[in-house]
């Protein structure tokens, strides 16, 4: 893969991010959730990589531990290179202005009593990208860009459609120019036909302005559709990443089968190999030993229970943490 | 929730030392010699010395605060300075009278507001909600004092259908009660009516509904206990302004409770008395505040748990 | 031979009367759900999918709602002229639902096993203890583990899955003859997901029940539906078979709808898209609702309201001009009007 021959603009290194849970009393022991349990990847410049998995599975903390919107617990972030666990706070400041994120529900993240023009304006002002005469024409320049009329600077998020909001949103994401856009969920809230014109709209900017994609979903069709490289996380862990066609057309972890599997479709022959799943996603305050996902796994043996599985590489862009990936990757799917 | 109780038993301790020291540091501050109001008018210096040694009160103010809390940990809260009687005893006969006339307050509050409060939010914006919450809001605005003067006038000077005032038959409970419990009333039948319009929306009313139970099941069971699980904070805190409601009340109705022993202690700088009386009244708002607290977790059972 | 009808709506209409005017939030809504089958009502975010859901079993908040024309005809009664306790009676007997937040649907602190007993005393003569036990049964039924221990808990101990085999077993209490599910796994993870799907097939296949299914995912519908109803804006656009619907789907607004949908099988440069927007429902526009964002719009389309008629003798219904005789002629206006 040509990508992967860059230096990554974004590399992540045993990231840990638990969260002390309140004690329930004196005497209970003290618990922690592991949201996020030592991951690595790295990220490369034009490319969009996913994270997808099942609700709570750390995803969003993911993107946010990188942010240093939550201080991670263990592990480093480099951007460009350089550690940005010791950035001063200025030097933050100017990482959050090339690191960028537009969220789920664009109505929550945007100020209800700012217009457009004046939220565009103080993101630009707090960034400092370019002198107060020149952001008239770029504020014009973005709202064209997303699909918005001019005059639409002037209202208030409360006078937008759900799909408007998220242009709104990934209008302010651009205008300070980032180099690297989280995702989170960004797609999720919205109809079918808004979310195709959103999508096609995200990925026009990526070819236009050489961004970088850290895309967050639990959408494998959109995954799949946007996506260069894809990371399928379960219960605070990576199971498996890998370039989009080798992860969908030959899934190696039994999760990333049952997670394909499980997605509705509309076509006929989707619907006779259905992995069902037994039971819930445990709870990340006591994952289960051994292999996180022993518990679901249709192929589970004792070595599952015991011995944790290391993420390993099946071929130089799919690595997987199972311990029988081979021989499930030669097996036809159940 | 054993745990939960003592723990909150443990933290009544600094309570207690936080009131004594505050009360004991404002009697300082406040004008007036205490040894001088005993000795009487005209007495000479000598005599009011001899009070002043007497009473100790020519002790240093830390030695004072410090030997007094000691005391009241051994369950000694001193002698009044006017008749030399212990406070404790004088406390002992008014309390009752005080507690009667809070519980009788507390109920109108609790029967009344709820019962506003329902009958409101069944039907809101209806004549009848918007007539309501207009009392409602009269209620809360009318200073108690006033409230309590004007049913005076009417149902006892104009009516006489009720008795003026002391505290001799259940009869001259009512207007005292009424009076102090009306203004509680008024705030909870506005919480109890914005609670239960807030779950009457709720998605499992629908449910309810849904199942085809009868609407006063609906009300009654589904919806009114989870409203009123806010409710138990607001009655409780409504019990603490109704403890301070008794101050006024009492000696508007010339009842001898708790709170006209306090405001007469203030009158004759009777330090030990107010400090008491203070006292008492606050272990009785903190210990009301803790049921309130524990019957909160029971009904809400969630909390235990996040 | 054709099974018999169940339910019956015809020109069901529901609006809202707010400050800022009247949403014809269901403005005209027919269908037809037979018994044992599978009616999927898919359909964009504020087309109406629940109000017309609410309104069959007459549950619009209200004020502001109101139905203020059609019928639902249930076994050919009424139920929109039905008396309250003759309507109780329907209600969660011979219709239940299930609705799209497991979370917020269950009451908080009754324990489940006693919101389903409750459900059971209501219709049917059965003491405490017999409706309990029948409630344990149930929660077995959708398969949740330790069914005795589960009853007694609150829906706070519960996971999202859980809570919703919960309403479902409320809902089957006492085996009604329609089901409705107003997205009854949006809010769930897809491997959650497709358990209750599963289930829900299953227990359908036991109790022979009808089902109402109210989503906005097409792959969900394909998964479980016999019939679909496609909505906009209000109204039904195009009703039919599910095989037909997704092989070729007759309504501008379906086939741009299947369009847009990423394929999970095949990588795609670029996804199709509907521009423009959804019509407010305060204001909707006299033609076609669909006009301002249809490519194949002509002058009739803006001047005149298409109605929802089967097409050439099939059983298909939908609501387009391009099936019926007008549309030849109406070409050769357009030509006129817009060159
Ligand atoms: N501030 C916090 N304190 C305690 N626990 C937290 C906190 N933030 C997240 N968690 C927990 O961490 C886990 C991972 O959460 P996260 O939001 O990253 O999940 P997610 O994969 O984004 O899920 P979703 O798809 O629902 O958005 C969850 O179990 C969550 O409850
Ligand atoms: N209380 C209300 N007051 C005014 N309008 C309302 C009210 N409730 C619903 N509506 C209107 O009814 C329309 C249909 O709403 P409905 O909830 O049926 O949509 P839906 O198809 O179920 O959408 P979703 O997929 O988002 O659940 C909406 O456009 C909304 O504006
Ligand atoms: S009636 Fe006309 S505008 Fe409406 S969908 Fe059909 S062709 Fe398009
Ligand atoms: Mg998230
Ligand atoms: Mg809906």
């Amino acid at each position: 893969m040509s990508v992967m021959e860059k230096e990554p603009i974004l590399e992540v290194n045993h990231l840990k991010q638990y969260f002390p849970l309140k004690k329930e009393s004196l005497f209970s022991p003290k618990q922690t959730v592991k949201a996020v349990d030592d991951i690595s990847f790295k990220l490369y410049p034009g490319e969009t990589l996913s994270i997808v998995g099942e609700s709570g599975c750390g995803k969003s903390t993911t993107g946010r531990s990188i942010l240093r919107l939550d201080e991670p617990t263990e592990g480093e972030v480099l951007f460009n290179g350089a550690s940005m666990t010791s950035l001063s706070k200025k030097e933050l400041r100017e990482m959050r202005g090339d690191i960028q994120v537009i969220f789920q529900d664009p109505y929550a993240s945007l100020n209800p009593r700012q217009t457009i023009r004046k939220m565009l304006q103080e993101a630009m002002t707090i960034q400092n990208v370019m002198p107060k005469k020149q952001m008239e024409a770029r504020m014009l320049e973005l709202m064209s860009l997303v699909g918005l009329r001019p005059e639409y600077l002037e209202r208030y998020p409360h006078e937008f459609s759900g799909g408007q909001r998220q242009r709104i949103g990934i209008a302010r994401a651009l205008c300070v120019n980032p180099k690297v856009i989280i995702c989170d969920e960004a797609v999720s809230a919205l109809d079918v036909s808004i979310q195709a014109q959103i999508i096609n709209l995200l990925k026009r900017m990526q070819r236009d302005l050489d961004l970088t994609f850290l895309f967050i979903s639990h959408d494998l069709s959109v995954v799949r559709h946007i996506s260069d490289r894809v990371i399928v996380m379960y219960l605070g862990s990576i199971v498996e990443i890998a370039d989009k066609d080798s992860l969908f057309d030959r899934p190696s972890h039994p999760y990333t089968r049952a997670l394909l599997s499980a997605i509705p479709s509309t076509d006929e022959q989707q619907k006779k190999t259905r992995i069902i799943l037994k039971g819930d996603v445990p709870s990340p305050i006591n994952p289960p030993t051994g292999c996180r996902f022993h518990t679901r796994c249709p192929f589970a043996t004792d070595l599952c229970k015991t011995d944790v599985p290391e993420l390993r590489a099946l071929t130089p862009t799919h690595k997987v943490a199972c311990h029988y990936a081979e021989t499930l990757l030669s097996s036809p799917p159940v | 929730m054993f745990l939960f109780i003592v723990k909150r038993l443990v933290q009544i301790v600094p309570v207690i030392l936080g009131v004594t020291l505050v009360v004991f540091l404002i009697m300082q501050m406040v004008p007036g010699d205490p040894a001088a109001i005993l000795a009487g008018e005209g007495a000479s210096q000598e005599t009011i010395e001899q009070y002043r040694e007497d009473l100790g009160l020519n002790r240093p103010v830390l030695q004072q605060y410090v030997s007094y809390v000691g005391n009241v940990f051994q369950g000694d809260l001193g002698n009044s300075l006017k008749n030399k009687q212990p406070v404790l005893d004088e406390i002992m006969l008014r309390l009752p009278i005080t507690m009667e006339l809070a519980f009788y307050s507390i109920l109108i509050t609790i029967v009344l507001g709820l019962g506003a409060g329902i009958i409101s939010a069944v039907k809101p914006y209806s004549i009848r909600d918007v007539s309501v919450m207009v009392i409602a809001l009269l209620g809360i605005s009318l200073p108690s004092f006033w409230l309590g003067l004007l049913l005076m006038y009417v149902f006892s000077v104009k009516l006489h259908w009720l008795p003026v005032a002391g505290w001799d038959g259940p009869l001259n409970i009512i207007l005292p009660a009424v009076t102090l419990g009306l203004g509680g009333a008024a705030i909870v039948a506005r919480m109890t009516r914005s609670s239960m319009l807030d779950v009457i929306g709720q998605d499992y009313i629908r449910t309810a509904r849904a199942k085809g139970l009868k609407e006063h099941f609906v009300i009654y069971k589904h919806a009114l206990r989870n409203a009123l699980i806010p409710v138990i904070t607001v009655v409780g805190l409504q019990f603490g302004s109704l403890l301070g409601g008794t101050v006024l009340i009492e000696s508007v109705f010339a009842i001898n409770g708790l709170g006209r022993m306090i405001v007469d202690a203030i009158r004759t700088r009777d330090l030990p008395m107010v400090q008491g009386g203070v006292l008492v009244a606050s272990l009785v708002f903190v210990f009301v505040n803790l049921l309130v607290d524990v019957l909160y977790r029971a009904v809400n059972k969630r909390i235990d748990l996040n | 031979m054709e099974p018999e009808v169940v339910l019956q709506v015809k020109n069901l209409k529901t609006y809202f009367t707010t400050s800022k005017g009247t949403a014809k939030a269901v403005d005209g809504v027919d269908f037809t759900l037979h018994k044992g089958e599978t009616l999927g009502i898919v359909g964009e975010s504020g087309c109406g999918k629940s109000m017309t859901s609410l309104s069959l079993l007459r549950l619009i908040p209200s004020p502001p709602g109101k139905i203020v024309d059609g019928e639902i005809l249930l076994n050919n009664k009424d139920i929109v002229t039905m008396k309250e306790d003759e309507l109780r009676k329907v209600r969660g007997n011979q219709i239940s639902m299930i609705f799209q937040e497991p979370m917020t649907s269950l009451n908080p602190i009754i324990p489940v096993g006693e919101q389903i007993a409750e459900t059971v005393r209501l219709h049917q003569r059965l003491s405490r203890k017999a409706a309990w036990q029948k409630a344990v049964d149930l929660l077995e039924l959708v398969g949740l583990p330790s069914p005795e221990k589960r009853a007694k808990q609150e829906p706070f101990q519960l996971s999202g899955g859980m809570r919703q085999r919960v309403m479902i077993a409320m809902a089957l209490a006492c085996t009604p003859e329609v089901l409705i599910a107003d997205e009854p796994t949006t809010a769930l993870d897809v491997t959650i997901q497709a358990q209750i799907l599963e289930l829900m097939k299953d227990l359908q296949k036991q109790i022979g029940m009808s089902i109402i299914f109210i989503t906005h995912d097409l792959g969900v519908v394909s998964e479980v539906c016999d019939q679909v109803a496609v909505m906009y804006a209000g109204q039904v656009v195009e009703h039919r078979s599910a095989r037909d619907l997704f092989n070729s789907p007759l309504h501008p607004y379906t086939q741009g709808l299947l369009a847009s949908l990423p394929k999970i099988h095949e990588n795609q440069e670029e996804l199709q898209t509907i521009e423009g927007a959804v019509p407010s429902p305060y204001d909707y526009p006299a033609g076609c609702r669909f006009a301002d964002r249809c490519q194949h719009a002509r002058a009739i389309c803006r001047a005149e309201a298409p109605v929802l008629e089967a097409v050439g003798g099939t059983e298909s219904k939908v609501r387009c001009f391009m099936y019926t005789e007008k549309w030849e002629t109406a070409a050769e206006e357009e030509e006129v009007l817009c060159p």
